[in-house]
């Protein structure tokens, strides 16, 4: 059974007051993700993710398609015993404590007794708030605020976990514990769905990936099968070479540039033949130092598909799911 | 369900009793109360009538302040901080949340109403205490009147149904919004029973039964207003204070039934 799965999700929200317009800010989105895997879902801001994410947790109503986790709708009280959430920039009761939070959320989870206590300290060293734990929350800066933000969304133990923009307002440090603790939570057999414009975090991350352009589903799968048929060429690095020795090959050669110490960045063609080029400068007395595609980036995929919407041509087809 | 009710309540009343604004209400309230006995010292003959009056009116203003400031930014506030996203998801529905929001600040109230009561008491005790002479001439009702209770307790239930409004309107408008139609309906529930008379003043039978339409749709606070009976020593029938209280706390439950049908259908853009 797959953990998430939705149909031909479609929201549309009214803009105005006297004359309201529709707007579209997810269209027909329908996806797959399977228990216990990492899933990135990723989108430039404005993309519609946030409102997925709404919907999958009925803070919106769809105004069309059909949701479902792990086999129930979202609304459904059982489901919710089950899962954890994470908003974009959580905020919480300024008079509480990180400790009182934590407290409350997990009594509304059934929690009771020294068990309780005993979760909500772990949890809260999990994520690395330490004395601070008995602070009212509006002393806390950004940071602090998503790490009990993700404690709560730990506190029941979740199946699954949504996560919105886990890495908002996290410093190198933060975001190196929240990677870790994402791939724990994974080696827990827990599903992590999370959303994010940071698409180191999905290289990092994910097993899986979904792409998301003004609302529409533009691809989703392996983030290797996305970018995989996007080699644009191929950047070989030789020492012991001399440029002429790869004039011979015409068109396949884009640049050749020298870096230092006899060594040469050799910038080939997608349509190049790296081994046939490598043995030849090979038997020339040229020796290997690197061989590494060109793959089209994250950044420039968002970049084309954005640009292909606003000039109106159809943007590159979704992959196919799996 | 009752349990994460009772946890929402709860939350809330820690809430505000950790809300400054809270305590500036109360102790203003405490010290015009504790005030009226200087007042009283003005007025010969009429010292204890002008406290229990004082008082009395000073838990029922500051009361309703609490009830419209807090109860207008119940919902709004958590709607607009983001908050509500946190609790939304967790095992609960939203009608329980409406409920135990409700509740919450109706335990507020209920303590505040206590705290007043007590002060308001203390005074009359110490004025009896020092003055045994002016207890001996109020002949109307005792000094430590056990009626100010029935007083009390449908300022409360009126304090209940007030709270009801500003939460409703607080599910989908704005606190100062929610604030002035909240008040507005308080002032305009205080004079409803002029509605129901509404063909004596004009002539068009519309008009007067659209009136008496309203009379009947909003609510009646007039009624809860036993201040100066409980004052002046009338007697008020047991049977009176619950068969107000049973319209109060009925009203309040149906804005609250209502405030959960608006909310269960919002969307949190």
């Amino acid at each position: 059974m797959a953990a998430i799965e939705t149909e031909n999700l479609t929201k549309d929200y009214r803009i105005g007051f006297w004359r309201p317009q529709p707007y579209r800010a997810l269209d027909g989105v329908t996806l797959h993700v399977e228990a216990n895997e990492v899933f990135g879902f990723l989108g430039p801001n404005g993309a519609g993710k946030t409102t997925t994410l709404k919907l999958l947790m009925q803070l919106v109503f769809p105004t069309a398609g059909r949701i479902s986790i792990l086999g129930r709708p979202p609304g459904d009280l059982d489901l919710r015993r089950r899962i954890g959430y994470l908003p974009e920039s959580p905020y919480f009761y300024d008079s509480l404590s990180a400790e009182e939070l934590l407290m409350y959320f997990a009594g509304l989870f059934g929690l009771r007794g020294p068990g309780r206590q005993a979760k909500v300290s772990a949890l809260l060293d999990q994520v690395g708030i330490g004395g601070e734990r008995r602070l009212p929350l509006r002393k806390y800066s950004k940071g602090m605020l998503q790490r009990v933000g993700l404690a709560q969304a730990l506190v029941n133990d979740p199946e699954i976990v949504f996560l919105d923009e886990p890495m908002s307002g996290l410093d190198p440090l933060g975001r190196r514990a929240v990677r870790a603790l994402i791939l724990e939570l994974r080696d827990r057999g827990c599903t992590v769905f999370f959303s994010s414009h940071i698409l180191s975090d999905a290289e990092a991350l994910c097993s899986r990936v979904g792409i998301l352009v003004g609302g529409q589903l533009m691809a989703a799968g392996r983030l290797s099968d996305i970018l995989a048929f996007q080699v644009t060429g191929w950047e070989l690095v030789m020492s012991g070479v001399t440029p002429s020795m790869f004039a011979v090959h015409g068109e396949q050669v884009r640049h050749v540039t020298a870096i230092a110490d006899g060594r040469f960045t050799i910038e080939l063609a997608a349509h190049a033949e790296p081994d046939r080029i490598m043995a030849a400068a090979r038997a020339q007395g040229g020796q290997l130092v690197s061989l590494n595609p060109l793959r089209t980036t994250l950044e420039d995929y968002f970049v084309e598909q954005v640009r292909a919407r606003q000039a109106g041509v159809p943007a590159r087809r979704a992959m196919p799911e799996g | 369900m009752a349990r994460v009710i009772g946890l929402i309540a709860y939350h809330v009343f820690k809430e505000s009793v950790r809300d400054r604004v809270l305590y500036n209400l109360v102790l203003f309230a405490i010290l015009l109360i504790s005030a009226s006995y200087l007042v009283g010292q003005l007025t010969a003959g009429q010292d204890i009538k002008i406290i229990k009056d004082l008082g009395l009116a000073a838990s029922s203003v500051f009361g309703l302040f609490i009830a419209v400031f807090i109860g207008v930014g119940l919902v709004w506030k958590e709607v607009e901080r983001r908050s509500v996203y946190n609790l939304l998801v967790k095992p609960l529905r939203r009608q329980h949340f409406i409920a135990g929001k409700f509740l919450g600040l109706a335990l507020t109230l209920a303590v505040n109403i206590a705290v007043m009561a007590t002060a308001l008491y203390a005074v009359l005790a110490f004025m009896a205490w020092s003055q045994p002479e002016l207890a001996k001439a109020s002949v109307e009702a005792p000094v430590v009147d056990p009626n100010l209770m029935k007083a009390f307790a449908l300022i409360y239930v009126q304090l209940l149904l007030v709270t009801a409004i500003a939460l409703f309107f607080s599910t989908f408008s704005s606190p100062m919004l929610s604030a002035a139609m909240t008040v507005g309906l308080y002032v305009v529930g205080h004079f409803n029973a002029d509605l129901a008379h509404f063909e004596t003043v004009v002539k068009s039978g519309a008009v007067a039964g659209l009136a008496r339409a309203l009379y009947y749709l909003l609510p009646n606070l007039a009624p809860f207003d036993i201040k100066a009976a409980v004052v002046h020593g009338q007697p008020i029938a047991a049977g009176y204070v619950l068969l107000t209280s049973g319209y109060g706390l009925l009203y309040a439950a149906a804005v609250v039934g209502l405030a959960m049908i608006v909310f269960a259908r919002r969307d949190f853009k």
